[in-house]
């Protein structure tokens, strides 16, 4: 318990993972909360590259966590410019009146 | 060692508090306040661990950049009288027990995973503190064998820009611009007329 090994970075990595998806299943909010769980998973991911980047002495994880980070940013800044302009045109993001398709 | 236990144990209960309250606090805005504090502990956790590149930009662009973009868009958009109703629905709908059901079953697959796995006992060696620093060593990969991705991530990037603007970007009717093409396509004979002017009379210029 005392000595922190990498199984303890991988299994909190492991808990914000689950959270992240429970987030969007559970949801009945907005769609933003969507988008905030789906960072929570991408920085799950982040976790676990850094703590095998860091626990096998390669720095090639950690490298990979910035591209994430890039992707991630990118993402949110599609997804909230998506989201304003489905606001503008019906006037609500809640998860439930998000049915135009019909599916 | 000690410290180090305390400390990973701190963040990370922080950590995965502000997780849960991310998606089940009833409002928009403190979602997004505990992102910011999930965010903080996170990068916290990866400087203590060694990766202080890593932790310092997921600082500078995850609560500087990204979580500030969450808030302007809950700011703008009106998101107030759509409080959260937890498990509660105006219609009926069946994916919340579904959606619990799968939840499950995902929980106990990544218990198993966490219980029946075993790492080489290599990987749990300790943390190797080199002479070079963090910052150093990524500098010295990224600049050289990753020089495409990089460029690459330059161009999802720019990529993102775009799209954005070109999503959010609408004309606006009513409004007076500027329009460079007609001044720079003026000409001398639209502009100016030569009058004769008589004497005591004067000159009607609006009309």
């Amino acid at each position: 318990m005392i000595e922190i090994a990498i199984g303890h970075y991988l299994t909190l990595g492991a808990i914000i993972f689950l959270i992240g998806i429970v987030g969007i299943f559970l949801n009945r909010k907005n769609v933003i909360v969507i988008l905030m769980s789906i960072e929570l998973i991408l920085l799950a991911v982040n976790i676990n590259l850094v703590s095998f980047s860091i626990f096998m002495n390669d720095i090639s994880g950690q490298i990979f966590t910035l591209f994430i980070l890039t992707v991630a940013a990118a993402e949110a800044a599609i997804g909230l410019a998506i989201i304003v302009v489905y606001y503008r045109n019906s006037g609500t993001i809640r998860v439930e009146e998000i049915d135009k398709l019909k599916g | 060692m000690i410290a180090h236990a305390f400390f990973f144990y701190f963040f990370s209960f922080i950590a995965v508090v502000s997780a849960i309250m991310v998606t089940v606090s009833k409002n928009t805005v403190h979602s997004v306040f505990f992102l910011i504090l999930d965010f903080i502990s996170i990068s916290s956790l990866f400087i203590m661990i060694g990766a202080e590149f890593i932790g310092m930009i997921m600082l500078i662009v995850y609560v500087g950049a990204v979580a500030v973009l969450f808030l302007f868009v809950v700011m703008m958009l009106n998101v107030a009288k759509q409080k959260n109703t937890w498990f509660k629905s105006s219609t009926n709908s069946a994916h919340i027990p579904i959606g619990i059901l799968v939840s499950i079953i995902i929980f106990f697959e990544v218990i198993i995973v966490i219980g029946g796995w075993k790492y080489k006992p290599e990987l749990t060696k300790q943390i190797v503190i080199s002479d070079i620093t963090n910052t150093h060593s990524i500098g010295n990969v990224l600049y050289t064998d990753y020089i495409h991705l990089f460029q690459l991530s330059g161009m999802v990037l720019l990529v993102a820009m775009i799209g954005a603007i070109v999503l959010t970007f609408r004309k606006r009717e009513g409004l007076k611009r500027q329009s460079y093409f007609k001044q720079i396509s003026r000409e001398r004979n639209e502009g100016v007329s030569i009058l004769n002017v008589k004497s005591n009379q004067g000159v009607k210029i609006d009309d």
